[in-house]
C-alpha cells in the first residue's frame, strides 16, 4: 500500500499531463458528438428518406463497427487518401463521429417517447412542423435523454483511453510511459484505473445533479 | 365457527395511522361490503388480512386459526383469493396458465388435475375460449374475470376483492359485476372493497361503511338507504351529486 | 497479395476475434448471474460489495483492465499469455455491465406481479423461480444481445496486447501490402457483417417467443 502511494505520488504529474488529454478528448468528442447526435436523430425521426436512409445508414454502420477499427482509417489510412492527421485530430474526430452515432439514437429514442399530443398541440398553436420541434420537443427529449447521455459520456471518457494507440500523450499513455521506467505496471495502471474511476463518479454525480436541476415538475 | 375474524387491527405508516383499530366478522356464505371515500384505508385493511402488508397490531383468525403472527403466510394465503385492482395477471404466462400455476406450483396438484380445474373455473367466469391468450390481448373486464378465476382456482374459503372494478372502462364493468354477483348466489364468502353503490346493494349481505381508518357503521344493505350515522349520510349525499 | 489470400488471412482473425468473444461473454455471464442476484436480493454487505464490483468496474477503461492483468499481475507471480489476458479482462468488464442489466430486469418485474404470487400462498423461492425470473429473462434478452455486440467490438482491444484477432491481422496485412484503407475498411465490414447478423438472429429468435404485448427493449446499458 505505501509502495502504491509512493509510485502514485511519483507519477503524478504525468498523470495530470495526460489528464489534460483526456479531458480534451472527452470534453470536444462529446460536445461535436452531441452536435451530430441531434442532426442525425432529428433526420431520422422528421426526416425525409433520403436523410432518413442516409442517417440510418450512418448510425447502423458506425455502431456496428469497433470504435479502434474506426480510429485507424482516420489516423493510418486516410493519409492513402492523401488527408493527414495528427494523432489528437484523428482521435478527437473518430470519437465524435462514434459518440455522435451512440447520441443519435439516445435522442432519438427519447424524442419518440415524447407524447403525440404535444406536437399536436404545438401545431395547433400555429407552430410550424420545425418550430414545435425546435421549442416543444426536443427541449423535452434533451432533458429526457440525460440519464443514458450521462451513460454515453462516461463509456467516452475510458474510451479515450485508445487514442494511446495512436499515440496521444493521454492519460494511458502516461501510465506507459512511467511504467516502463520505473517498471512497477500493477501500482501505476492501477493508479491509472483509480483515476478514470473518480472522473467516472465524478460524472456521474454531477449529472445527476444536473439531472435533478433540469427534472421537468410532476413527470 | 366464523370464517374470518378481525380484532383491533391497526396499521400505521411513520406517524400516521391509516387503520385505527378495527374489528368484525364475517360467516361462511356472507357477502360483506366496504365502502368509504378514498384513502381511508380500505385497501390497506384489505391487504393486512392476508398478510400483503403486515398489520401493527391486532389478531386475524381464519376458521379459528390465527393469520397473524404465523411464520408462515402463505399457508393461509392459500386458503384466501384475492382479486387486485390491477388485475396483475402474470404477463408472460397465457390465460390457462395464470389460473393453474397456483393448483400446480402451490396445492401441487398433478397437472391434467389442475388443467381441469382451471378450465371449469374458467367457464365459470365465461372465458374459457380464450384460455390460450396472453393477458396483454385481453380487454380489462376480461384480464379481471381471469384474475377471479385464478383466485377461484384455489377453491379458497374467502376471496378478498379490491376495487375489482375501478380500473375498468365504464362498459366493462358490468361483465366484472356479474360474475362476483354469481359467486354471491353460489355462496362464496367475500369481502368487497369498491365504490359501485349499486352493485354494493344488490349483492351485499351487510354493509361496512369505513372512514379515516375506523368503521363508521354497518349493516344491511339498508343503510345505504338509511343511514344512521351522519358521516355516512354525508358520504352518501356526495356520491349522489357526483352521479 | 490477392483479395483472396488476404481475406484467407482476416478469416484466421475472425476466428480467434469470435473465440474472444464468446468465451469472455459466457464467463461474464457466469459471474453476473451471482452479482445481479446478490444485488437484489443479497443482504446488506453483500448489496455493497457486489454493488461497488459493478460500479468500480464499470468505471475503469478496458485497456487499462488489460494492462493491469497482463502487465502488472506478472509482478505477484501471476503470467498470462496474451489470449488469456484478453479473455479475462473483456469478462470482467462485461460482468459488470451485464450484472447491471440482470439487476436491472429483475426489478423490472412489477411488485403487482409478485404480491400475486404472494396472495395464491406462494413461497419466496417458488415466486422467484416463477414469476420473477421467467419474465426477467425475456426483459433481458435485447440489452444482454446488445452486451454481446459490444464485448465483440471491443475484442479489438486485444490488438494491444499482440493477440492476433481480426484488426492485428490486418495490420500485418497492411505492413506487405501498403492498403490501409481497403484493409481495414474490409475489417470493419467483417465486424459489422458479425454484429448485424447477432442483432438480427436475436431479433428473430425474440419474436417467435414473444407475448404479445408485453415488450421490452432495452438500450445500451
Amino acid at each position: 500500500m505505501i509502495k502504491f502511494i509512493n509510485v502514485f505520488i511519483e507519477a503524478f504529474p504525468f498523470f495530470m499531463n495526460g489528464l489534460v488529454f483526456t479531458a480534451e478528448l472527452a470534453l470536444s468528442s462529446i460536445s461535436i458528438g452531441f452536435v451530430i447526435g441531434v442532426l442525425v436523430a432529428i433526420s431520422r425521426t422528421y426526416g425525409n428518406k433520403l436523410s432518413y436512409s442516409i442517417s440510418t445508414i450512418f448510425v447502423e454502420s458506425i455502431r456496428g463497427t469497433p470504435l479502434l477499427v474506426q480510429l485507424f482509417i482516420f489516423y493510418f489510412a486516410f493519409p492513402q487518401i492523401g488527408i493527414h492527421l495528427s494523432p489528437l485530430v484523428a482521435s478527437i474526430i473518430s470519437f465524435s463521429i462514434n459518440s455522435g452515432a451512440y447520441q443519435a439514437e439516445y435522442i432519438r429514442g427519447s424524442i419518440q417517447s415524447i407524447d403525440k399530443g404535444q406536437m399536436m398541440a404545438a401545431l395547433s398553436i400555429g407552430m410550424t412542423k420545425w418550430k414545435s420541434i425546435l421549442n416543444v420537443i426536443l427541449p423535452q427529449s434533451l432533458i429526457k435523454v440525460l440519464p443514458s447521455w450521462t451513460n454515453e459520456f462516461a463509456y467516452l471518457v475510458k474510451y479515450t483511453s485508445v487514442a494511446y494507440l495512436v499515440g496521444v500523450p493521454e492519460l494511458m499513455a502516461q501510465g506507459e510511459f512511467v511504467a516502463s521506467r520505473n517498471f512497477e505496471f500493477m501500482d501505476v495502471f492501477l493508479g491509472v484505473a483509480l483515476i478514470y474511476l473518480v472522473i467516472v463518479m465524478i460524472l456521474t454525480w454531477g449529472m445527476s445533479r444536473i439531472e435533478k436541476m433540469v427534472r421537468m415538475p410532476g413527470v | 365457527m366464523k370464517v374470518l375474524e378481525v380484532r383491533n387491527l391497526k396499521k400505521r405508516y411513520d406517524s400516521n395511522e391509516i387503520i385505527k383499530g378495527i374489528s368484525f366478522e364475517m360467516e361462511k356464505g356472507e357477502t360483506v361490503v366496504v365502502i368509504g371515500p378514498s384513502g381511508t384505508g380500505k385497501s390497506t385493511m384489505l391487504m393486512c388480512i392476508n398478510r400483503l402488508i403486515e398489520p401493527d397490531e391486532g389478531k386475524i383468525f381464519l376458521n379459528g386459526e390465527e393469520i397473524t403472527g404465523s411464520k408462515h403466510p402463505e399457508i393461509f394465503r392459500q386458503r384466501i383469493g384475492m382479486v387486485f385492482q390491477e388485475f396483475n395477471l402474470f404477463n408472460h404466462l397465457t390465460v390457462l396458465d395464470n389460473v393453474r400455476i397456483g393448483p400446480i406450483k402451490v396445492k401441487k396438484l398433478p397437472k391434467d388435475i389442475a388443467t381441469k380445474v382451471a378450465i371449469e373455473n374458467l367457464k365459470k367466469v365465461g372465458l374459457e375460449s380464450r384460455m390460450n391468450a396472453y393477458p396483454a390481448q385481453l380487454s380489462g373486464g376480461q384480464k379481471q374475470r381471469v384474475g377471479i378465476a385464478r383466485a377461484l382456482a384455489m377453491e379458497p374459503q374467502l376471496i378478498l376483492f379490491d376495487e375489482p372494478t375501478s380500473a375498468l372502462d365504464p362498459e366493462l364493468v358490468g361483465e366484472v359485476l356479474e360474475v362476483i354477483k354469481k359467486l354471491a348466489r353460489e355462496g362464496m364468502t367475500m369481502l368487497i372493497v369498491t365504490h359501485e353503490l349499486g352493485f354494493a346493494r344488490d349483492v351485499a349481505d351487510r354493509i361496512i361503511f369505513m372512514e379515516n381508518g375506523e368503521i363508521i357503521e354497518q349493516g344491511g344493505p339498508e343503510i345505504l338507504a338509511n343511514p344512521l350515522k351522519e358521516r355516512t349520510k354525508q358520504f352518501l349525499a356526495k356520491f349522489r351529486e357526483g352521479r | 497479395m490477392d483479395l483472396l489470400s488476404i481475406l484467407q488471412v482476416l478469416l484466421k482473425g475472425t476466428l480467434i476475434t469470435a473465440e474472444l468473444a464468446v468465451i469472455s461473454f459466457a464467463m461474464a455471464f457466469v459471474i453476473a448471474i451471482p452479482f445481479s442476484l446478490g444485488q437484489v436480493y443479497g443482504n446488506i454487505p453483500i448489496k455493497i460489495i457486489t454493488t461497488s464490483y459493478e460500479r468500480i468496474i464499470r468505471g475503469v477503461p478496458l485497456l487499462v483492465v488489460m494492462f493491469i492483468i497482463f502487465f502488472g499481475f506478472p509482478s505477484i507471480g501471476i503470467r498470462f499469455d496474451p489470449f488469456t489476458a484478453s479473455v479475462l479482462s473483456l469478462g470482467i468488464c462485461s460482468s459488470a455491465y451485464q450484472s447491471q442489466i440482470f439487476r436491472g430486469s429483475l426489478l423490472s418485474v412489477p411488485n403487482g406481479q409478485i404480491m400475486a404470487g404472494q396472495s395464491l400462498g406462494m413461497k419466496g423461492t417458488q415466486i422467484f423461480i416463477h414469476i420473477t425470473l421467467p419474465q426477467a429473462i425475456r426483459f433481458s434478452i435485447a440489452p444482454l444481445t446488445n452486451e454481446f455486440t459490444i464485448v465483440l467490438k471491443d475484442t479489438s482491444f486485444a490488438y494491444a496486447l499482440g493477440v492476433t484477432e481480426l484488426l492485428r491481422e490486418g495490420t500485418y496485412i497492411i505492413s506487405t501490402t501498403y492498403e490501409p484503407l481497403l484493409i481495414y475498411l474490409l475489417c470493419a465490414a467483417i465486424y459489422f457483417i458479425i454484429t448485424f447478423s447477432t442483432n438480427s438472429i436475436v431479433r428473430r429468435v425474440e419474436k417467435r417467443f414473444a407475448i404479445h404485448g408485453f415488450e421490452f427493449r432495452g438500450e445500451r446499458a
